[in-house]
């Protein structure tokens, strides 16, 4: 049987591995030596679970949207993420990786942020800890997401501008691998998304699988079956729909549906479609698809949604994308926000417009009566309002 | 013989000089060759531009963005190259991130280094391991020697496997650091370079990163088979213009 899982080399199919320059590689091989060790141990996942609970407020709610599934003639679950302490899914790799640092003896932590809800989400981690934080921050980004800036200081983070290339979260991660470079031995780098080089992608979709497991698990009390048909996410980079398909990956009975960001239309040159614009290369240490020139200049995506303009896309999903075990749809900004306006006013629930390209899929595709759909609701709103006010004229 | 492998049999003290292709102006590659060459520098790296040089400091950023700004590509590099050969005999080295080697294709990249007249390759992403496995058949082929990077941190089973697969020399990393010229070096520094020293490997050594002036120029030979500079040229030619380039390789080796 076909595996969607990594494999032992570090790669899911023809993507994955660690293509970094030889000053990182004495992280990567401490990291890959390490993670599965530690993070398999009884005293790790004591202490993880523990935090998930009691800090986080897992588990997370599955939620059957009854307004929501009599529009659609369907049933409609959501895995309500959004209800995360900070405001999404970010934290649960956060958390993870936090004590994993802390068992390597790591002094310091570094993290990139686009939107800055990694950012906080780190921040927040390293408050806990008590240990010190440098979140890279695209400049551009710093001046459009204020509250987000204002909030990893609060937190006690130091927010440090990226000024390099196009200024967003593709540098804002260049910088960061920069910082780690020049900090080899004291830092640990929390990647944000299941990008980079392995064991990352592994590594935080590891700890973003509780998602899906507590899916299964709450399905199965719900409607005495731990199999829904369909698994749907919004995928930038692909932490949120990696964590919600990770136990159903190698169950071809259930349907992945991964959502990307069209953008202003995936031909208009302003979009983050990966798997439609993108091609294959090397984005960050990892082989994927990412957005490139045909010189293979990395080139900037746009999407109304911070969290999911990333030139690339993780590993897993550039597999399940070329192995055709996962569907994929462009959502446009139009689409996403009418659909957080709709989930607000159906539901009660107001999403991160990353969350909302998700839903979008309910009029791009055809659902059974009987059919049991799970949709990552995989972040709240609150940190979108100035958007949606300036967008709905509010 | 290839012409890597034969200066460092013949020269000592080697000075390489790295330079961004495309900057300041898109048409000064084979001008800044020349400057270099007459100005007796014994190799030459000419960096292919990327957008994201994860490994670059600010300076080689910065030249780089202008390169491709200005509308530097690879294909053009190799077109420019075409006269390589008719201008200069010293060893010519192409530095370059993975990612825009892999687009064009590494054969055809192999091959266009060929015929161009380049000596070899230090593509910085692309691991010894992955090299070994897909790639080196390739690089054979077409007569192109491979060089690898070790840092401070290198242990010294992997040095030895770099050594290994390295072919024309070993580019010392001299520090936790992305490049960028500094003024001096430190203890560690210089027990890390003696450290490496003693492991008596097969390929000969050249410190980079961190090198700009008489100072660390002197200190690198003396460790080894001499120094990698490129911040300090690119600022240098930035403020002083191509022409100076003379000046400044004086400077350093005076």
């Amino acid at each position: 049987m076909e595996n969607f899982n990594i494999n032992k080399d570090g790669f899911y199919g023809d993507f994955g591995g660690a293509f970094i320059p030889e000053m990182l590689q004495p992280n990567i091989d401490e990291l890959q030596k390490n993670y599965l060790k530690i993070t398999e141990s009884t005293d790790f996942k004591k202490e993880f679970n523990k935090l998930l609970t009691d800090y986080v407020g897992r588990p997370t709610p599955l939620y059957f949207a009854k307004r929501l599934s009599n529009k659609y003639k369907t049933k409609i679950y959501l895995k309500r993420e959004d209800l995360c302490h900070t405001g999404a899914h970010k934290i649960n790799n956060t958390i993870g990786q936090i004590i994993l640092a802390k068992k390597l003896g790591k002094k310091r932590i570094i993290a990139e942020t686009g939107a800055g809800q990694h950012g906080v989400a780190t921040a927040t981690v390293c408050a806990l800890m008590g240990i010190e934080c440098v979140v890279y921050m695209g400049e551009i980004d710093i001046s459009r997401q204020a509250p987000n800036v204002a909030r990893m200081k609060m937190l006690g983070a130091k927010v440090r501008s990226a000024t390099s290339g196009s200024r967003t979260l593709k540098d804002a991660t260049n910088e960061a691998i920069r910082d780690w470079i020049a900090n080899p031995i004291d830092t640990h780098y929390i990647i944000g998304s299941v990008v980079g080089p392995h064991p990352y992608p592994d590594m935080v979709a590891r700890f973003q699988s509780v998602i899906g497991y507590e899916t299964k698990k709450q399905l199965l009390e719900m409607e005495q079956t731990d199999k829904p048909t369909h698994v749907i996410a919004c995928v930038g980079g692909g932490s949120n729909a990696a964590g919600l398909f990770y136990p159903f990956l190698n169950d071809l009975d259930v349907e992945i549906v991964c959502v990307e960001a069209a953008g202003k239309g995936v031909n208009s040159g302003e979009s983050a479609a990966t798997s439609i614009l993108g091609t294959e290369g090397i984005i960050h240490g990892s082989k994927t698809l990412l957005m490139q020139t045909q010189d293979g200049q990395i080139t900037e995506p746009y999407s109304i949604s911070a969290g999911l303009d990333y030139p690339g896309i993780g590993p897993m999903h550039a597999n399940l994308f070329k192995s055709n075990r996962g569907k994929f749809i462009s959502i446009d900004d139009d689409d996403a926000m009418k659909w957080g306006l709709m989930l607000s006013q159906i539901e009660g629930i107001i999403p991160a417009i990353e969350t909302s390209h998700a839903f979008a899929v309910l009029e791009k595709m055809d659902f059974n009566r009987d059919d049991i759909i799970i949709f990552n609701c995989s972040g709240r709103g609150d940190k979108d309002l100035d958007t949606y006010i300036n967008y709905f004229k509010l | 013989m290839n012409r890597i492998n034969q200066v460092f049999k013949n020269s000592k003290d080697i000075l390489s000089i790295y330079f961004t292709s495309g900057f300041p102006k898109l048409d000064d590659t084979l001008e800044i060759i020349k400057e270099l060459d007459n100005s007796n520098v014994q190799m030459i790296e000419i960096g292919l531009p990327f957008s994201d040089p994860l490994a670059d400091g600010p300076t080689i950023q910065k030249s780089s963005e202008i390169a491709l700004k200005n509308g530097m590509t690879t294909d053009l590099l190799f077109k420019q190259l075409n006269g390589l050969r008719a201008i200069t005999d010293i060893p010519v080295v192409i530095m370059g991130y993975f990612n825009p080697i892999l687009q064009y294709g590494f054969e055809k990249f192999c091959r266009r280094c060929k015929n161009v007249g380049i000596d070899g390759l230090i593509v910085p992403d692309l691991p010894v391991e992955i090299y070994q496995k897909d790639y080196i058949k390739i690089t054979e082929k077409f007569g192109l020697n491979m060089m690898f990077l070790i840092t401070p941190q290198t242990s010294n089973e992997r040095i030895y496997k770099i050594d290994k697969f390295s072919n024309g020399f070993i580019y010392m990393v001299s520090s936790y650091s992305v490049t960028g010229a500094k003024n001096s070096f430190d203890e560690y520094q210089i027990d890390y370079f003696k450290r490496i020293n003693k492991m008596k490997l097969s390929n000969p050594l050249l410190i980079g990163f961190g090198i700009g002036n008489n100072n660390t120029y002197k200190t690198a030979c003396k460790y080894s088979s001499g120094a990698i500079i490129g911040s300090a040229f690119i600022k240098h030619i930035k403020r002083n213009g191509v022409k100076s380039t003379k000046d400044f390789i004086s400077e350093i080796t005076e």
